[in-house]
């Protein structure tokens, strides 16, 4: 056997044992699955109806407000419009109605406009606000309209609803939800690239530096190459991590349909799916959903895979190697903090451009550009992908990923060399350097 | 005797700092080699540049013959000074692991085991975590660990250190009969005693260079001040010291002996011992007579504080 395979194998082994693996790797996904039906269950409870009362000197709009009352809703209206505002206001201040509309009489309507006052203990939320701004604004309109003896039937007849189908060259008609599927795969794809770079990255790390305080690297390195030993220690922990993943998903969706079936809530719905395309996708929900999966097949699978796994092993390696490096370069983890910051600013920096650069314009310069830097680039180009990416860019991407991987492997090493034989010492960023040259 | 182990002129420079300049040793083949020297004194960088944890800025090392290259590590046993194990492993598993390292088939490796294991007394250790050993116990194991491969070059950095006096001489008694197998043992301590009841070589390295080599006989040789102690009995001392200072420097003597006797450092320069038997003689009788040899101990301080001054 050779020694890298067996390297691979013990670190693989140390890993999967490890008491504290285990019990995260059952435990999480339960976890997971026990926040998902708590958020489920509390967005499916019912909220507490909030009494609003409306003073309408103008007598106006009060029923239009009313009109507003059904049943589950979370807003009821009730017309006070006779009695005194100040009494209105006290009984605010008692708490026996949640908030007050006060409209006035005004000479003019158009006057209104800026008058208007909501009175309550607590600030409204904004949809509320703005769903009574609505309201009121086109009662107001539809009266103007009258005022202007325009037929408000003819102009509602008169006002149009363009919705735009998108179609490919190709001949295939597209949905316009599609945008939000490949936002969610890359995001999705890129987010699980960040998520395994942090967790295993940091568990490169902590198998370095326990190797170190355990003061058996010198017995190991005395038979290994140092650069042998941080190849096996990288490739056993993702191992480790990718077996951890298999059985979250296979635990967790597990769980999903158990839980969804037994407690009768829609975890599936509430969790999984981002609610931009909850809200594109809206009324005829299933019905577009259907499109969806069809038009999702229709997406460059195949490319979403192969660059999601190439860039995963180029993205994983790359920032391990930089995690066994400063393993290697410190004596505990609290010495670590200093290293790590650079390395986490990235990762974070990419996660938000994908988000919201590449949601924008997935082919503007900010998304292009970092798509091609190494450190950023596996979870920006994966994001891109599904939009369709040049190939010429992609090849571009990845050949500046791998080479910076081999070169950050290089200067890995050299560091990881002399750093696991310095002990009681915290180095500084010189000092890594002077390594360097060691 | 031909040399297990050559060393020549290698240089190794951490940035300013240099830590070996241009040290040559020659290891005999068989012997049991003393590497002596002050803490920091460049004795770890050495021993890690012969297990090629470190590449030496120039110089060479040869071992049996050929220039050092990676397929050596198999034929060299390293006992580190700062040495530990996982902790949350197996005895077992981690000595085969480590074996396997070294070279060793599965096979091999559990019959070399189970062989040190019986030899040690330490059999039932094998299903135990190293966390669960004491620290002595967790040291047995990584001597065994370091001779498993049966390497024709012994490495030993502090080898004792951590023992009791029982396992010690344990210790002690194995590498003695490995070398009796043949195995060429360096032995890097501070506990001088034990240098002189094993080694029949020794270096000293001091400030990154080496100021001593050779067979402890001849550096003794070497640093003798040719004075002998001398203990007389004689009814004339006045006569006595007056003959002997003429020719030779006195000075008062301790040791411990059954006659009441006179008790004296005799330093006898160029003359021959018989001259000063045959003064003695003349005035009384000899009841001691030894020749100074200086310790391996004194040879080191000597060595060390005279270069430093």
């Amino acid at each position: 056997m050779s020694i890298i395979s067996l390297i691979i194998k013990r670190e693989f082994i140390a890993k999967v044992r490890n008491k504290s693996f285990v019990v995260m790797t059952f435990l999480s996904p339960l976890l997971f699955v026990a926040i998902a039906v708590f958020i489920g269950y509390l967005s499916s409870m019912k909220a507490e109806t909030k009494r609003i009362v409306i003073h309408d000197e103008t007598g106006l709009f009060a029923s239009d407000f009313l009109k507003e009352n059904k049943k589950d809703a979370e807003f009821k209206y009730l017309n006070l419009s006779e009695i005194d505002v100040k009494a209105l206001k006290d009984s605010i201040t008692k708490e026996n109605f949640s908030g007050l509309i006060v409209i006035p009489k005004t000479k003019n309507i158009k006057d209104l406009e800026s008058k208007i006052e909501f009175i309550s203990n607590n600030s409204p939320s904004i949809s509320f606000v703005e769903n009574t701004q609505d309201l009121i604004a086109s009662k107001i309109t539809k009266l103007n309209l009258e005022e202007a003896r325009l037929d408000t039937l003819a102009i509602q007849k008169a006002q149009s609803d363009v919705n735009i189908h998108l179609v490919k060259a190709s001949g295939e008609e597209s949905l316009k939800g599609l945008n939000e599927i490949k936002i969610a795969i890359g995001g999705a794809f890129g987010y699980l690239i960040m998520m395994f770079i942090i967790i295993y990255g940091n568990m490169v790390m902590r198998s370095v530096i326990e190797e170190k305080t355990n003061r058996i690297i010198e017995i190991i390195i005395s038979s290994v190459k140092p650069f042998q030993l941080m190849i096996g220690k990288i490739v056993g922990t993702s191992l480790a991590g990718i077996l951890q993943f298999v059985i979250w998903a296979i635990i967790g969706l597990g769980l999903m349909f158990a839980a969804s079936a037994f407690f009768g809530v829609n975890v599936g719905s509430a969790s999984r799916i981002p609610p931009v395309l909850m809200q594109s996708v809206g009324h005829n929900f299933s019905e577009m959903m259907q499109i969806g999966l069809n038009e999702a097949w229709n997406l460059p699978i195949a490319s979403i895979l192969i660059g999601f796994i190439i860039y995963f092993i180029g993205g994983y390696f790359l920032y391990s190697s930089f995690y066994a490096a400063i393993g290697a370069a410190v004596d505990n983890q609290t010495d670590s903090q200093q290293f790590l910051l650079p390395i986490l600013m990235p990762l974070i920096l990419s996660v938000y451009i994908g988000f919201f650069t590449v949601v924008n314009d997935p082919h503007g310069s900010v998304a292009v550009i970092f798509s091609m830097i190494p450190l950023t680039s596996p979870i920006v180009m994966l994001m891109r992908i599904p939009f369709g990416v040049p190939w010429w860019q992609i090849a571009i991407s990845v050949s500046l990923l791998f080479t910076t991987f081999f070169f950050v492997v290089w200067f890995a090493a050299k560091i990881y060399r002399v750093g696991i034989l310095m002990y009681g010492k915290k180095p500084t960023w010189k000092e890594l350097y002077k390594w360097l040259k060691y | 005797m031909s040399n297990l182990l050559e060393v020549h002129k290698v240089v190794k420079q951490y940035g300013d700092y240099v830590a070996l300049n241009e040290v040559s040793l020659n290891v005999p083949k068989g012997s049991i080699y003393g590497l002596l020297g002050p803490n920091g004194a460049g004795k770890t960088s050495l021993i890690r540049i012969i297990n090629q944890i470190t590449m030496p800025d120039s110089g060479e090392v040869i071992l049996d013959g050929q220039k050092l290259q990676p397929k050596h590590v198999q034929a060299i046993g390293y006992l580190p000074e700062e040495r530990g194990l996982y902790s949350s492993m197996k005895v077992g598993e981690q000595c085969l692991y480590l074996a396997q390292m070294k070279g060793l088939s599965k096979a091999e490796a559990k019959k070399q085991l189970d062989y040190w294991f019986d030899r040690l007394g330490i059999q039932g250790w094998w299903n135990k975590k190293i966390q669960e050993l004491s620290k002595g116990m967790a040291q047995k194991i990584q001597f065994v660990v370091c001779v498993l491969h049966k390497p024709k070059l012994l490495i030993l950095d502090e080898p004792f250190s951590g023992f009791d006096p029982v396992n010690a001489n344990v210790i002690k008694d194995e590498i003695l009969a490995l070398k009796e197998h043949g195995s060429t043992i360096i032995f890097s301590t501070h506990r001088m005693e034990s240098v002189e009841e094993m080694c029949e070589h020794i270096a000293l390295i001091h400030k990154s260079n080496k100021l001593i080599e050779g067979k402890v006989s001849d550096v003794k040789r070497q640093f003798k001040t040719n004075s002998f102690e001398v203990g007389i009995l004689t009814n004339n001392v006045e006569g006595l010291m007056y003959d002997i200072t003429q020719k030779f420097t006195v000075s008062p003597a301790s040791f411990k002996s059954l006659n009441d006797d006179l008790k004296l450092n005799i330093q006898i320069g160029n003359a021959s011992p018989n001259e000063l038997l045959h003064v003695l003689t003349q005035r009384g009788q000899v009841t001691h007579f030894v020749e100074k040899i200086p310790s391996v101990h004194d040879i080191f301080i000597k060595t060390v504080t005279g270069s430093s001054n």
